[in-house]
């Protein structure tokens, strides 16, 4: 039934068991270029999430960063690579032990927000997710998390 | 000592606090035998203070001229550079080529963490804004160990502003390395926070109370920290709680005979004066013992002291 709903691609990426709604926020942090098709499907029937949305990226192969990104607002992703109409690997998204930019400190007091300085922290749980930043050593939760990334 | 710089207290294993506690000591007998010290002959320390904290600066410049040594510095940052914009980075690009080791007090967290990793020298942090002053949890350590010997076996309490103290979030967290029994307390509203608590209660048993009396007979130390008024919405709930929290004889009367008062300073009522010449008063000899403690750590930390 899904492949009805987006068709298959030739080579790239299909990112598979984003929990339903936040297909647009994976879009927005993987901050693709105008040259890819992207095909997105919303609200998909899946027997494991209820709900779910895929996302489809035609002609680019995600790196590690870009997957691991994806991690931190949809955990339970699944990462396709994709070459002449098949799995050529098949990744489960992992958040790292350490996260080096892709979110910025929500304490506003943070030296990160005043110098040139990538913010990095460390993870501290991943489920629930739990991060402390590196510089002002507070912690960030996971609701916080999502409304700081960069 | 493992690392070279000195900017959160955790970083610092036990061994690491025991190894500076006792490098201390053995300075401070030396400096009463001998006077000045002559260790960091030649070596320039720049102390960086980007907000004022005049008692943490001149403790800092009297650690290091008794340790033989120089002081540069600044003490507030509209009187730099920094007034016209240049970066933190660039200052301590800048006096890395001035100094062998940096003292650095800064109103942003993680300001400290950052100057490390910039710098070619070695960075110790006197205070980021509202994170860590790892050196006075070094020296209230230091303070409680000559005071008693130990700090193994004690009951020991923090009293008063526990939420927003930098300093009690630290030295409850380094204490909890020791076989201790703490008492967290504090006004309603004002109570240790629960990630701490959560942190050490595996390690130490707490106690959490508002009730200072009940307290009291119990402790060999009493930690006591000042309750801001701007922490409070409502002023006559300031001025009912900071009545409750006032340590004076009267409060002192069921106290151990060995009970030792410690403070940060500065005070402001919360320890009456008459406690000041009694033999419950440890604050001032407190204050000495950032002396003794920041000696050790710009020895080890310039590597002339092993
Ligand atoms: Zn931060």
């Amino acid at each position: 039934m899904k492949e009805l709903k987006v068709s298959a691609i030739n080579k790239g990426t299909v990112i598979d068991h984003i929990p339903a709604g936040r297909g647009l926020k994976v879009l927005e942090i993987l901050n693709l270029s105008g040259d890819n098709t992207i095909l997105i499907a919303m609200n998909v029937r899946s027997g494991k999430l209820g709900r779910k949305d895929i996302i489809k990226v035609e002609g680019k192969i995600l790196n590690e960063e870009e997957v691991n990104k994806i991690a931190l607002i949809a955990p339970s992703a699944t990462v396709n690579i994709i070459e002449n109409w098949e799995v050529m690997e098949k990744r489960k998204v992992e958040i790292p032990d350490e996260i080096i930019g892709i979110i910025e400190c929500a304490n506003p007091n943070c030296i990160t927000h005043y110098e040139e300085v990538t913010p990095k922290f460390k993870v501290l749980s991943k489920k629930p997710l739990k991060l402390k930043c590196h510089y002002c050593e507070r912690t960030m939760e996971e609701d916080i998390v999502l409304k700081h990334l960069l | 000592m493992r690392f070279q710089d000195v900017i959160s207290i955790n970083d610092f294993r036990k061994e690491d606090i025991d190894y500076v506690l006792r490098v201390a000591e053995r300075l401070e007998e030396e400096l009463k035998k001998e006077g000045t010290l002559k260790y960091a002959k030649g070596k320039v320390l720049a102390t960086l203070f980007f907000e004022p904290s005049t008692r943490t600066r001149l403790s800092f410049e009297s650690a290091m001229h008794r340790l033989g040594g120089a002081v540069i510095g600044f003490a507030e940052a509209s009187s730099t550079s920094v007034k016209k914009g240049e970066s933190l980075m660039d200052t301590i690009r800048t006096v890395e080529n001035y100094a062998d080791v940096i003292v650095i007090r800064h109103p942003r967290e993680g300001a400290a963490r950052l100057a490390a990793e910039v710098a070619r020298v070695p960075v110790i942090n006197a205070g980021d804004g509202a994170n860590q002053h790892p050196t006075q949890t070094l020296l209230d350590l230091y303070t409680i160990k000559k005071e008693f010997g130990k700090i193994d076996g004690l009951d020991i309490a923090l009293l008063g502003d526990l939420k927003y103290g930098r300093t009690v979030h630290s030295l409850a967290k380094a204490l909890s390395y020791y076989n201790v029994r703490l008492y967290f307390v504090a006004p309603k509203g004002l109570e240790m926070p629960r990630h701490i608590v959560e942190e050490i209660s595996n390690k130490v048993e707490i106690v959490e109370t508002s009730d200072l009396e009940a307290v009291i007979p119990k402790v060999d130390v009493l930690y006591v920290t000042r309750i801001q008024k701007e922490r409070f919405p409502d002023p006559a709930e300031y001025n009912k709680i900071k009545g409750s929290y006032k340590v004076d004889l009267k409060v002192l009367e069921k106290a151990k005979d060995t009970l030792k008062v410690m403070h940060p300073l500065p005070r402001v009522d919360e320890i009456a004066y008459e406690v000041d010449n009694t033999k419950y008063s440890a604050y001032f000899r407190q204050v000495w013992s950032g002396i003794p403690v920041r000696m050790a750590l710009l020895g080890i930390l310039l590597g002339v002291i092993k």
